[in-house]
C-alpha cells in the first residue's frame, strides 16, 4: 500500500507487471522491477509508463537506488515507487535518487518520515532530485 | 588544513541531530536492533564483545591540535582514558555507552569532526599518505583531492547500501605509504602533459581473498574524476555479488568478469554519467587546495646535535626527510615494547597535540601503521620534541622495525575475531626488545590479524600472522613476502600453523635465516624474494 506519495497526479490503479511480462506483451503502463532486473531495459518505453515500482526485498540491497537514478536520468517522469523493506531512514536517500512514492511493507510513522526528509538542508553531490549541490552553491 | 564552511558545519550538525533521533527511537523500542544496525553502523557504532565501540573519522588522517585534544577529552570523559588509532587512520573507542553517543558526536562537531561512514556498506573514510604536503617525492598534495572525495562520498544517496564496504585511498608520490593498491579504489595522482589527474586502480583488498588492484584507467582528468568514480561505483552497486557477503567486495566482481570487461562497463557508464553535470568545476578543487597551502617555513637549515645517543637513534629511525630545507617529518611510535599497537592514553594524546601546536604548525597525521606523525618540525626543535616525547613514553625508536607491529583488536575486543592478536604482538615485541637487535634486522613489517577479515593487514606484512580457530584452540598461520608499499605483493602461507608461543619462535627463526642469508643491504623481504621459502621452511619446520 502506498503510504507516502509526493506527486500531484492521480494514483495509478493498474497493477504492475513483471519486467519479463512487460517486455513480452508491452501494453501495460505499470511495471515492477526486481533487484536483478536491468532498469535500462525500460528506457525505450518510458514515455508510456505511468508507474515503475522498484522492489526492495531487503533494505540492505541497494540496487534499487541505481535503478531509480538510471530511470530518472533517462527522462522518466512517471511515478517511481519504492516497495518492500523500506524504512524511515532510507527514504531521504530514495527521494534523492528519484523515488516519489513509497509502499513500505511495515507501516512507518509519518512524523518520523517528515523529520527524516527535513533533516538536511543541503547535499554535497548532485543526484536525481532538484537539490543544488553544495559545490554549486559555493561557486554560483 | 581544511576548514569547514557553513555548509560543511550544517551537514555535520544535521547528522548529530539525526543520529540523536535514531538513538532515541532505538532506546524507546521504536526500532529493532536489526533495523538500527545499519544506521548505527553508518555512523561508526559497533556492538562489540563487551560494549559499543565508536569509530571517529579522521579524514585522510589529518588533524589539528584542537581536534586531537577533543579526542583525548572523549577518551577521558566517555571511555576508559584511552583511544585506539586504526589502520584507516581513524580512532576508535572501545567502551562507549549507547546513550552517550549523541553527546559525543555533538562535542566532535564543535571541532569539525564526525563519525560519518566509518562503518557500514558505504564509502568509508578516504585514506592517504601520512607525509602528504611534506614528502619530497610527491607530485602534488593528495589531501585536497581526498577532501573533494570526502565531500562527494558523504551521504551519497546511491551508494549507501553497496554490496559491501568500500575503501578509497589517494596518493601522489612514487613511494606508496598508504597501501593504495590494496583498496577497493586506489588513486595515484600523476601529471600528464602538465595537467594533474589520477591513475585509477580498482578491485584491490585484503580480507579472505586478497587481491592487488589492476589499473582500470591510466589517466582520469581532475574535472572528470567524480563522474568516473560514480561510474565505477554504479557498476559495482548494480552487479557486485549480494548472495554471499564474503564475495561481495568489488575485487570479486572484477576477478569474476575480468578487468577488461569491468573497464568497458565503466567506460560506457562514464560516457552517460559525464553528461549529468555532477563534476564540480576545477575552482572547487582550487578552493579546497588553498586550505592546504604550505606553512610559513622560517627555520634555518641546521642539523641537530647528535651528542645524546638515545636521541641520535630516534633521529635515525623515526625522523624522515622533508621537502623543505631545515624541516623534518617526525614519526611518533605508538608501539612501545609490550604495549597495545595503536593505543594512546588521553594524556599522551594531549602531549602530541601540544607538540603539534608548538612545533608542527598545529598539524598531526595518523598513519595506517597506527602511528602518529608531526609533519612539519624544524630541525632546530627536534631535540626538544624528542625530550617531550620521551617524558610521555612516546619516543620508541622502532619505526618500520619488527616491533612496529600492525595488529587488529582481535578476540580481546572484536566480535568477529577467532583469535587474539594483541598478546601475540606483545610477545613478539618483547622477544625482540633489544633495540640493537631490531635495528640490525632493519625494516621488517610484521602485521597480525585475529581473523580472516585481515583488519591487521597480515597479507601485506613482510611477515604476516593470521589467527584462526582450530577446533576451539587459537592457532596462528605465518605468511611471508607481503608488501603494502609500491612493491605491493600478497604474502604466502608458509606451512602448518603454530600456537601462540610457537609462532613467536617461528618468527625468531625466520629472522635468523634472514641474517644468515642476507646480502648487502637487503631487507628481510628482499632476501625472502631472492632465496624463496625453502631455507626458511627448513629452519622453522625442519
Amino acid at each position: 500500500m502506498v503510504e507516502f506519495r509526493y506527486r500531484a497526479d492521480e494514483v495509478t490503479e493498474q497493477p504492475s507487471v513483471t519486467l519479463d511480462a512487460f517486455l513480452d506483451q508491452s501494453n501495460a503502463t505499470a511495471v515492477r522491477l526486481e533487484p536483478d532486473d536491468d532498469a535500462r531495459a525500460l528506457i525505450p518505453f518510458l514515455d508510456r509508463l505511468t508507474l515503475i515500482e522498484v522492489a526492495f526485498p531487503k533494505y540492505r540491497d541497494g540496487r534499487g537506488y541505481s535503478a531509480a537514478r538510471i530511470l530518472r536520468e533517462a527522462g522518466y517522469q512517471g511515478e517511481l515507487r519504492a516497495q518492500g523493506d523500506v524504512l524511515v531512514d532510507q527514504i531521504a536517500f530514495m527521494r534523492r535518487c528519484g523515488f516519489d512514492s513509497f509502499a513500505p511493507e511495515s507501516s512507518l510513522n509519518p512524523d518520523a518520515v517528515a523529520r527524516a526528509l527535513d533533516n538536511y538542508d543541503h547535499a554535497y553531490q548532485g543526484a536525481a532530485d532538484s537539490v543544488v549541490p553544495i559545490w554549486k552553491l559555493r561557486h554560483g | 588544513m581544511y576548514k569547514y564552511d557553513n555548509y560543511d558545519q550544517a551537514m555535520v550538525d544535521a547528522r548529530v541531530a539525526e543520529f540523536r533521533d535514531q538513538i532515541t527511537r532505538r532506546i524507546a523500542g521504536d526500532m529493532t536492533e536489526d533495523q538500527f544496525k545499519p544506521l548505527r553502523l553508518m555512523n561508526g557504532l559497533y556492538l562489540q564483545l563487551h560494549a559499543y565501540m565508536l569509530r571517529v573519522a579522521i579524514p585522510y588522517g589529518t588533524l589539528d591540535s584542537r581536534q586531537m585534544r577533543m579526542l583525548a577529552h572523549i577518551a577521558r570523559k566517555y571511555d576508559r582514558d584511552y583511544g585506539h588509532f586504526t589502520t584507516r587512520q581513524n580512532i576508535q573507542y572501545n567502551w562507549i555507552k549507547l546513550e552517550d553517543c549523541a553527546d559525543i558526536l555533538e562535542e566532535l562537531a564543535t571541532v569539525e569532526m564526525h563519525a560519518i561512514q566509518t562503518s557500514g556498506n558505504c564509502i568509508r573514510n578516504i585514506s592517504s599518505d601520512q607525509y602528504a604536503g611534506a614528502a619530497a617525492d610527491e607530485v602534488t598534495d593528495p589531501r585536497p583531492w581526498a577532501e573533494l572525495l570526502r565531500q562527494w562520498s558523504t551521504f551519497h544517496p546511491e551508494f549507501s547500501y553497496l554490496p559491501r564496504k568500500f575503501k578509497i585511498a589517494v596518493i601522489a608520490a612514487s613511494e606508496d605509504r598508504a597501501a593504495m593498491r590494496l583498496h577497493d579504489i586506489g588513486l595515484e595522482l600523476i601529471r600528464q602533459d602538465g595537467a594533474l589527474g589520477a591513475r585509477v586502480f580498482v578491485g584491490g583488498g585484503m580480507g579472505r581473498t586478497p587481491m592487488i588492484a589492476p589499473e582500470i584507467n591510466p589517466f582520469v582528468k581532475a574535472d572528470d574524476l567524480l563522474s568516473y568514480l560514480e561510474a565505477c561505483l554504479r557498476v559495482y552497486n548494480r552487479y557486485g555479488r549480494r548472495d554471499n557477503m564474503y564475495k561481495a567486495r568489488i575485487k570479486i566482481l572484477i576477478h569474476e568478469i575480468g578487468a577488461d570487461e569491468y573497464r568497458r562497463q565503466v567506460a560506457a557508464e562514464f560516457a552517460h554519467v559525464k553528461t549529468l553535470g555532477i563534476d564540480p568545476p576545477l575552482a572547487e578543487l582550487e578552493r579546497i587546495t588553498a586550505f592546504f597551502a604550505a606553512p610559513a617555513y622560517d627555520a634555518p637549515d641546521v642539523e641537530p646535535d647528535r651528542n645524546d645517543p638515545d636521541f641520535a637513534v630516534w633521529l635515525d629511525q623515526n625522523v624522515k626527510p622533508h621537502k623543505q630545507a631545515g624541516y623534518a617529518i617526525v614519526n611518533i611510535s605508538l608501539k612501545p615494547i609490550g604495549g597495545i599497537p595503536g593505543d594512546a592514553t588521553s594524556q599522551q594524546i594531549d602531549v602530541m597535540a601540544d607538540l603539534a601546536e608548538k612545533y608542527s604548525f598545529d598539524e598531526l597525521r595518523v598513519t595506517h601503521a597506527q602511528n602518529i606523525v608531526l609533519p612539519y618540525v624544524a630541525k632546530r626543535d627536534l631535540y626538544a620534541v624528542w625530550q617531550a616525547l620521551r617524558d610521555a613514553e612516546l619516543a620508541d625508536a622502532n619505526l618500520d622495525l619488527i616491533s612496529d607491529i600492525i595488529a587488529c583488536p582481535g578476540l580481546d575486543y572484536c566480535s568477529l575475531a577467532n583469535a587474539r592478536s594483541i598478546p601475540v604482538a606483545q610477545k613478539i615485541a618483547t622477544r625482540f626488545a633489544d633495540m640493537d637487535r631490531q635495528r640490525d634486522l632493519g625494516e621488517l613489517k610484521l602485521k597480525i590479524s585475529g581473523c580472516i577479515n585481515a583488519c591487521g593487514h597480515h597479507h601485506a606484512g613482510h611477515i604476516g600472522i593470521l589467527g584462526v580457530d582450530k577446533k576451539g584452540v587459537e592457532n596462528y598461520q605465518l605468511t611471508f613476502g607481503g608488501s603494502g608499499a609500491e612493491d605491493v605483493s600478497i604474502g604466502k602461507i608458509i606451512g602448518p600453523g603454530f600456537d601462540e608461543d610457537g609462532v613467536v619462535d617461528a618468527v625468531e627463526k625466520a629472522t635468523e635465516v634472514y641474517k644468515a642469508l642476507r646480502q648487502g643491504d637487503e631487507r628481510f623481504l628482499d632476501t625472502y624474494r631472492r632465496v624463496g621459502l625453502a631455507p626458511f621452511k627448513e629452519a622453522i619446520y625442519g
